[in-house]
């Protein structure tokens, strides 16, 4: 087993409100190994993007890390000072957001950019910083990438804008890309180039990724283990293939189901009733439990003790049916709903 | 009799001016700039069926519904509503007509009024139209629609900032419903919506549409959420029917290259492992379209009279519609999917 390049313990983020204390991400721990894409998965409100924000020490004011440890490489973040991290954000962390004209400073030429970037973290003269920059965005795919490096961002369209902000999260060589929605701006055909240029960059630089989207089928296409977010908790995490052919958690399961699938015919898709909780109103115990088709089957429990993630299946599953004492209940577990 | 064909759309073009300013204009001796974002579009709707838009954005999917609708007025063509021509319709005529179409919008964040009470949105429609003027008989109404979208009736006292977008989408449903409509022309109802909420409301459409017949003009660039609810699928590219065709047709064995290059861009959930066909380029800007077919310069078929010559709509026996000069020479395999 791998050593983690990145290890998430027990991250618990805040926010203090007027009308009390929100817990957004509540209690997260995952690992991701060198050269790994681990997507993250979950609806709106459901923690996915804070939890990429806290890693790469981005979280707005007054949002802030309650408990919890970050290490990168075995070395704790999460608590170093802006200064301390700003020299990590970009040498070894980058981002790559979903809006590409708000990433990209509208001021300033794509080449301008790139440089800076080059030249705060890596030990270059000016010359080979745009050397370097030129070989980057040829690598991501512009086209006249010598001439295009002079170019303002509003000359770029919004597909090439992602692929400058791709080159610009890759300029100075990090270890780890923490990529919130990369794709979500885009259309389809965009969309296929992008997650095919991204796949085929992290595979030759190794480099590891933390893919946070809400859409099942990039994460289908690209990553390697998937965690499923639900009000601010893992709900299910594993293989990606496990968790898409062989959903454990209720709520995946759900999820799963509710996904309209290219040429399966079905009257109708499987709903799950209701809508995730507001954070001022988490139910005690498991979060999903007022809209579990299941919870009849374990009792009280799930209405009052919260369960932590168990094995299930190939995976590991926030849910009292995989307990040990309800072990005998998963003969009936959720049929396959993709395959 | 009443014939089959509820709405049909003839020839429909429809053009922006986007031209700078008129000193601007002259000072920098610029011509006028016209935007065809529609330009010739036809299609037929049936009766009780499903036809889905889908392209990607700025292929003139939206400005279709909202011509359907005469939030637009057609530069050219016709929209023809149950035999009626709507633009030569009289004012007393129109005014008919537009009780038995309603529209569903895509964000129901703005497109509810922050100010007014639930109650009074859904009724909107029932008062302007003189359907209802009784009190107690509007309330007893939209208590009706209400419980029919999933709501309760007690939820027409609140304000729209009191509900999830899903539940919101509900409400904009309940509006459209009120004055017991035939036609709803929903333009990218739940692209707004997460996975969960938005099986819900397209089982609640499907429903309702069982329950009471409707027909739905359904626009949207999520191909499978249109596999899931229409009856037949029309591709658009750049302001043009590329292809139309029954759903399973479409899906099954799609024609036109830019069908088949939409549809091997899709994630595939099931991990078949199947391998993409990526297509370069990007969709070119509207303002300078490509000459002849507009798909050309990413097309992997396309020789010189593709450049030269917009290719025609060609109708086949079991009425799908496809444009493409090598679909009509056959130099293209045809590729089954699924």
């Amino acid at each position: 087993m791998n050593t983690p390049l990145l290890e998430v313990r027990n991250l618990r983020v805040q926010f203090p409100t007027r009308r009390g204390l929100l817990t957004a991400v509540d209690d997260v721990s995952l690992t991701i190994a060198p050269g790994e894409v681990l997507g993250v998965v979950g609806e709106s409100g459901a923690g996915k993007s804070l939890t990429g924000a806290a890693i790469i020490g981005l979280l707005e004011p007054p949002g802030r890390i309650e408990s919890g440890e970050i290490l990168l490489n075995g070395r704790r973040i999460d608590n170093l000072s802006p200064e301390e991290f700003r020299k990590i954000r970009g040498r070894e962390i980058g981002a790559i957001f979903q809006d590409p004209l708000t990433s990209l400073n509208p001021l300033y030429t794509i080449g301008r950019q790139i440089t800076e970037t080059i030249l705060t973290h890596l030990n270059v003269t000016p010359d080979e910083a745009k050397q370097r920059a030129i070989d980057l965005l040829n690598e991501v795919g512009i086209p006249a990438a010598d001439k295009r490096i002079d170019h303002y961002p509003h000359q770029f369209s919004g597909g090439m804008r992602q692929r400058v902000v791709i080159s610009l999260a890759l300029a100075a060589q990090p270890k780890l890309i923490i990529a919130d929605e990369p794709t979500t701006a885009l259309d389809v055909s965009i969309q296929a180039q992008i997650i095919t240029l991204l796949k085929k960059l992290c595979r030759e630089h190794g480099t590891s990724v933390m893919l946070v989207t809400h859409d099942m089928g990039v994460i289908a296409e690209t990553a390697d283990r998937v965690a499923v977010m639900y009000a601010g908790r893992i709900a299910e995490i594993g293989p990606v293939a496990e968790v898409i052919h062989h959903p454990q958690h209720p709520y995946t399961v759900g999820l799963m189901g509710a996904i309209p699938n290219l040429g399966e015919e079905v009257e109708r898709l499987t709903q799950i009733d209701g809508s995730m909780p507001r954070l001022n109103a988490i139910p005690a115990g498991c979060a999903f439990n007022p809209r579990c088709t299941r919870k009849g089957e374990i009792g009280a429990r799930c209405t009052t003790e919260r369960p932590s993630l168990m094995n299930a299946g190939k995976t590991q599953a926030a849910c009292w049916l995989y307990s040990e004492g309800v072990a005998t209940n998963t003969t009936n577990t959720p049929q396959s709903v993709a395959a | 009799m009443k014939s089959s064909v509820l709405l049909e759309v003839r020839d429909v073009a429809r053009e922006f001016d986007v031209s700078k300013p008129w000193l601007n204009r002259v000072i920098e001796g610029q011509p006028k700039s016209i935007l065809k974002a529609v330009d010739g579009v036809s299609f037929t709707i049936n009766r009780g069926e499903t036809l889905s838009l889908v392209g990607e954005s700025g292929c003139g999917k939206s400005t279709i519904a909202r011509v359907v609708c005469g939030l637009y007025p057609p530069t050219r063509g016709a929209v023809i509503f149950d035999g009626v021509d709507i633009a030569k319709a009289s004012v007393n005529e129109q005014q008919q007509l537009r009780k038995r179409f309603q529209m569903i919008f895509q964000d129901p964040y703005a497109s509810l009024n922050p100010r007014w009470r639930v109650g009074k949105i859904i009724a909107e429609p029932l008062v302007s139209h003189g359907i209802m003027t009784d009190k107690a008989e509007i309330k007893k109404r939209v208590d009706q629609l209400l419980t029919q979208v999933g709501l309760s009736p007690q939820d027409q006292e609140k304000f729209p900032h009191e509900f999830s977008g899903g539940q919101r989408q509900r409400i904009s449903i309940a509006r459209a419903l009120s004055s017991n409509p035939e036609f709803l022309v929903c333009d990218e109802p739940t692209s707004a919506l997460d996975v969960s909420v938005q099986a819900q409301i397209l089982n609640l459409m499907k429903d309702l549409q069982r329950e009471f017949g409707l027909t739905y003009l359904f626009i949207s660039h999520n191909l499978a959420v249109v596999s899931h609810i229409s009856t037949r699928v029309g591709v658009m590219y750049l302001g043009r029917l590329v292809e139309m065709a029954d759903t399973k047709t479409i899906f099954n064995r799609p024609l036109h290259p830019y069908t088949q290059m939409l549809l091997s861009a899709i994630p595939d959930l099931r991990m078949t492992g199947k391998q993409r066909t990526p297509v370069a380029g990007e969709v070119p800007n509207p303002l300078n379209p490509p000459s002849g077919c507009t798909f050309h310069p990413r097309c992997p078929y396309a020789n010189d009279r593709c450049k030269l010559e917009a290719p025609k709509m060609m109708v086949a026996n079991d009425g799908s519609m496809v444009s493409c000069h090598a679909v009509e020479e056959k130099r293209i395999p045809i590729k089954l999917v699924a």
